[in-house]
């Protein structure tokens, strides 16, 4: 009688998984770190992790169909002489001429202007299709100083002061070349075709003292006029809320680790930041400390999908919201329309993050004109502006579910958490208990 | 010719008068005394106005010149002239860090010593230092001149695109990516022409040496890591 072993089916590693072996394929054949766009793809405690309790006999709530619930949102009231007033506190977050194609950005100023929104612009300056299609346009001022102007900076709205983005707190920037195309490398007074290094410091200033000074300076250069925002990466948000309100901020911009870039490491942007979640609670505690909350306006970015994200964020403390992938999405990027497209580039719709390498099939992370021709900026603008107003009906809805006739009033005692990481994050209760780790006594 | 004394005067009167020049307004030269190392002083001109500081000045004087002629009759702190796009700052003392970092065009004159990352990120403009530079000098810098007349410190023009480096002393070091250049005549023809504008006549062109970039971190390579 012969015997048979029982099969054993084969056992791959949880450590050593198909995606990491690939990995370090790709790495000893290519010798190259992975450079891709987005944010983070790893799944971290998010808006997901909370609910709304909604109205109950303690609290009432409001008719939808009859009753008022505002959703204005004013922006820079607390030195400018010109603040910002926006129908929805859903922004546009910075996104640069560079990275994505004229006719994108024109897309994204439609959208913005049509839904009563800011947009802003990013590294390598304005362009004048953008200045033109965008009612309220936000200026950013980064470490590259590609394309900075004064006479860029009297024409904006309001000024961001890029220290730090979500998807690389600490990083800088890089455009490579095959992006660079004659009007890229006019803009950025650099040769065409060479990879475009965006520094990750500001050259004129180092740490909060000097940037207080740096905003005197933007400010007395228009006059007063324009609210200045101070942009940081989700890293340590109690301290660089406090930092920026001490060097003179407006408004704070505050961005998760699942907020997009054009291109950088995915070792970054995996590795390095906080989620969103995490973010909002500290940086909203460091404006009540200082007195400040409400007073220096705080907007949140990174991972923001939904109108129940914006209510989320703003039950949190935030003032407003700002989306990138999202708004890229709603006019047409990883769209399952192009799938043949993706399939040629070795992606599929949803996956495709490779928005350096200038070949997006919906033409718009990309230079190439053939490609940012198949996007029609009038079309696309308006499923911006449809997508923006969309969000905002359904935090709307949330905010009169929860009794709140503007959606500001929303606040912590509206949710709970459905984990105890979230709970611990977002210092909200645990679903069906009053606690929280850190928390006093269970 | 308005004088603002800012010992007196909030330093939002003079630069508010500077931005409302109308075209053809008679009163274009400005005189500031008692500077006392304000922040921000003379700011975002945009007019071919011209202003004398009788002192010395903190932070970001001349920011953003547009147009204006610049005269610090002292020192200046960091920044001074940073994102100049045309004009001249003239500084009779010395300067701090970032000197004319990021500027665009015109010409940014120290006449005494200038510190660290002088010509920061230059994009165009002009710098004709008299006296010596600090260390990672003309870092990033994508086009326009930096001339020194005296030495440059460590890392002279690390990770350097275009801009042209002049220096007649020693150079501590180089950055990563500068390398010395031959100075060819129409670069001599230049750093002449720098050289009489900043209105210097003892040193000749000849005793400068040119340095520029190696163009070998313009697109990056797997094997040119160490130098970063």
């Amino acid at each position: 009688m012969s015997y048979h072993n029982p099969f054993t089916p084969p056992r791959k590693s949880a450590t050593f998984d198909d995606y990491t072996l690939a990995e370090i394929r790709r790495a000893a054949a290519t010798g190259i770190y992975d450079i891709r766009g987005a944010g983070t793809k790893r799944k971290v405690p998010h808006f997901d992790d909370l609910l709304f309790l909604g109205a109950s006999i303690s609290r009432y709530p409001l008719e939808g169909y009859r009753e008022k619930c505002d959703t204005s949102v004013v922006l820079g009231t607390r030195f400018a002489k010109k603040p910002i007033h926006l129908k929805t506190p859903i922004t546009i977050a910075g996104m640069s001429f560079g990275a994505l194609s004229g006719n994108a950005k024109e897309a994204l100023g439609r959208g913005a202007t049509l839904a009563g929104t800011s947009t802003t612009t990013g590294d390598g300056g304005m362009t004048d299709e953008e200045r033109g299609h965008s009612q309220t346009l936000v200026y950013q001022y980064l470490p590259s100083r590609y394309g900075m102007n004064p006479k860029d900076l009297r024409r904006a709205d309001a000024i961001e002061v890029v220290v730090g983005q979500g998807a690389k707190p600490g990083g800088g920037g890089m455009l490579l070349g095959q992006k660079i195309s004659d009007r890229v490398a006019h803009m950025r007074n650099l040769p065409k075709g060479i990879d475009q290094r965006s520094a990750c410091r500001h050259p004129d200033w180092t740490g909060p003292d000097d940037l207080e000074i740096k905003i005197l300076e933007l400010r007395e250069i228009t006059d007063w006029e324009k609210p200045i925002y101070i942009k940081v990466g989700g890293a340590r948000p109690y301290y660089d809320t406090a930092l920026a309100v001490k060097a003179g901020a407006d408004v704070v911009v505050l961005d998760g680790m699942q907020g997009g870039t054009a291109a950088t490491q995915d070792v970054f942007i995996e590795n390095v930041g906080m989620p969103t979640l995490a973010c909002i609670r500290p940086a909203v505690q460091a404006l009540q400390d200082l007195g400040m909350h409400r007073k220096v306006q705080l907007i949140v970015s990174g991972g923001i999908r939904s109108g129940a994200d914006v209510a989320k964020a703003l039950a949190l403390g935030a003032d407003a919201v700002a989306i990138g992938t999202a708004a890229l999405v709603a006019i047409g990027d990883n769209d399952p329309k192009w799938e043949e497209e993706y399939q040629k580039l070795g992606t599929t719709a949803g996956a495709y993050d490779d928005w350096h390498e200038g070949k997006d099939p919906a033409g718009i992370t990309t230079q190439d004109p053939e490609l940012a021709a198949r996007l029609d900026p009038v079309a696309a603008g308006r499923r911006l502006a449809n997508y923006l107003k969309v969000m905002t009906l359904e935090a709307q809805t949330i905010a009169r579910a929860c009794g709140k006739n503007k959606l500001t009033n929303l606040e912590p005692e509206d949710l709970c958490a459905l984990t105890m990481e979230a709970a611990a994050m977002a210092q909200i209760p645990l679903a069906g208990t009053s606690w929280y780790p850190g928390k006093g006594s269970f | 010719m308005p004088v603002f004394d800012l010992s007196q005067t909030p330093l939002r009167e003079l630069n508010s008068a500077l931005h409302t020049l109308g075209a053809g307004a008679n009163d274009t030269e400005f005189e500031v005394i008692n500077p006392r190392g304000h922040h921000a002083v003379a700011v975002g001109i945009d007019a071919p106005v011209t202003v004398e500081i009788k002192g010395s000045v903190g932070y970001y004087c001349a920011g953003m010149n547009d147009g204006g002629t610049v005269t610090v009759h002292g020192s200046a702190g960091p920044g001074v002239a940073e994102n100049m796009m045309s004009g001249t700052v003239v500084i009779e003392g010395d300067a701090s860090q970032y000197a004319g970092a990021t500027g665009r065009g015109g010409l940014l004159v120290i006449k005494g010593n200038a510190a660290s990352r002088c010509g920061i990120s230059m994009k165009g403009i002009d710098i004709v230092v008299q006296g010596s530079i600090g260390h990672m000098s003309a870092f990033m810098g994508q086009s326009g001149h930096l001339v020194v007349c005296g030495d440059a410190g460590e890392a002279l023009g690390d990770s350097l695109y275009e801009a042209k480096l002049f220096v007649r002393g020693t150079v501590k070091s180089l950055g990563a990516d500068c390398i010395e250049k031959q100075m060819k005549p129409k670069h001599l023809a230049k750093l002449a022409e720098l050289l009489e504008q900043a209105g210097i006549t003892d040193v000749k062109p000849e005793e400068f040496k040119r340095y520029g970039s190696a163009r070998k971190l313009y697109n990056f390579n797997i094997d040119n890591a160490d130098a970063y």
